[in-house]
């Protein structure tokens, strides 16, 4: 039974890519995202740390 | 109405909005994907005529259709941006162009994978696959001529007008199966009703569809924030935002 899933009727090697790469595009959306928003707060605190004289 | 429309181009209100409802994306979007993945691989029936290789639509469509979504979002916006002078209009045309190109490249793999057992090719200069493939170039070209320019407000502009002139291709896409003679089957969705997709296999394509839209609602937020601290960081307002 779970054999015959895996195998997804001889078409596994096209099927399983799919949604692993399709998995892997929603991850790194995910991630780049969480990246570039974390980098631009960082960039804020700097420059408002700047302009109030701080040392950074 | 107008005046919803006038708070979306406030800095501080578009971050707030987008931090709101990016949990609420992010929760709906892992039901549906979660729903739409589990019932399209386990329990949708095999096709009569392609077996268990359509279940790969589940994957594929959902990211074509998002693609298309995401670059005429793209254009809209940076639209806004130019013919209102509305910086926000910039912001999320900025912030949607790596999300819709990582969708296109899905959307190109996925198919081509399809291809492979379907056509017995991973690709053929196909009308459809090569005006997504240019799809795929027009985010390339917008996301590279936006820090080409030293002015980041003439850089939007001009990814703006890219994009815009860009805009023609998505119904070229569209509609390329049926102006040309193609490889690529007609539209999925408008085949709604006919017995031919019951319901165990459409319920899943439109959870996804669904999710898919919901996800990219989600990210669509979190790249929104970076854009607009980015673009507002000597603000005063964005002093309490980044102490939250």
């Amino acid at each position: 039974m779970m054999s015959a899933f895996w195998s997804m009727g001889g078409y596994a090697r096209y099927v399983w890519p799919c949604f692993g790469f399709a998995g892997a595009v929603l991850i790194w959306n995910l991630w780049s995202a969480r990246g570039y928003l974390a980098a631009a707060r960082v960039r804020a605190v700097r420059a408002l740390a700047m302009d109030a004289g701080e040392d950074v | 109405m107008w005046t919803w429309f006038y708070k979306l181009a406030s800095p501080p209100y578009v971050y707030g909005v987008a931090a709101a409802l990016t949990p609420w994306f992010f929760a709906l979007a892992a039901l549906t994907i979660g729903y739409g993945t589990v019932a399209g691989l386990a329990f949708a029936p095999p096709d009569y005529q392609q077996g268990d290789a359509f279940r790969i639509i589940y994957v594929h469509a959902p990211a074509a259709w998002l693609s298309l979504f995401a670059y005429t979002t793209m254009a809209v916006a940076g639209g806004i941006g130019l013919i209102w002078r509305i910086k926000m209009g910039h912001a999320v045309a900025a912030a949607t162009a790596p999300i819709g190109a990582s969708f296109t490249l899905l959307a190109l793999v996925t198919g081509s994978l399809w291809g492979r057992p379907m056509w017995g090719t991973y690709w053929a200069w196909d009308p459809r696959l090569t005006s997504e493939l240019i799809l795929l170039f027009l985010y390339v070209g917008v996301m590279s001529l936006r820090p080409a320019f030293e002015d980041p407000a003439r850089g939007d502009r001009a990814a703006a007008l890219l994009s815009i002139v860009g805009v023609v291709n998505v119904p070229i896409i569209h509609y390329s199966v049926l102006w040309w003679n193609s490889l690529h089957q007609g539209a999925t969705i408008a085949k709604i009703g006919k017995p031919e997709m019951p319901g165990s296999m459409l319920w899943p394509l439109l959870s996804m569809l669904l999710g898919f839209m919901l996800f990219y609602g989600a990210v669509l937020c979190i790249r929104v924030r970076g854009e607009v601290l980015n673009r507002e960081r000597q603000a005063t307002w964005v002093r309490e935002a980044v102490k939250s």
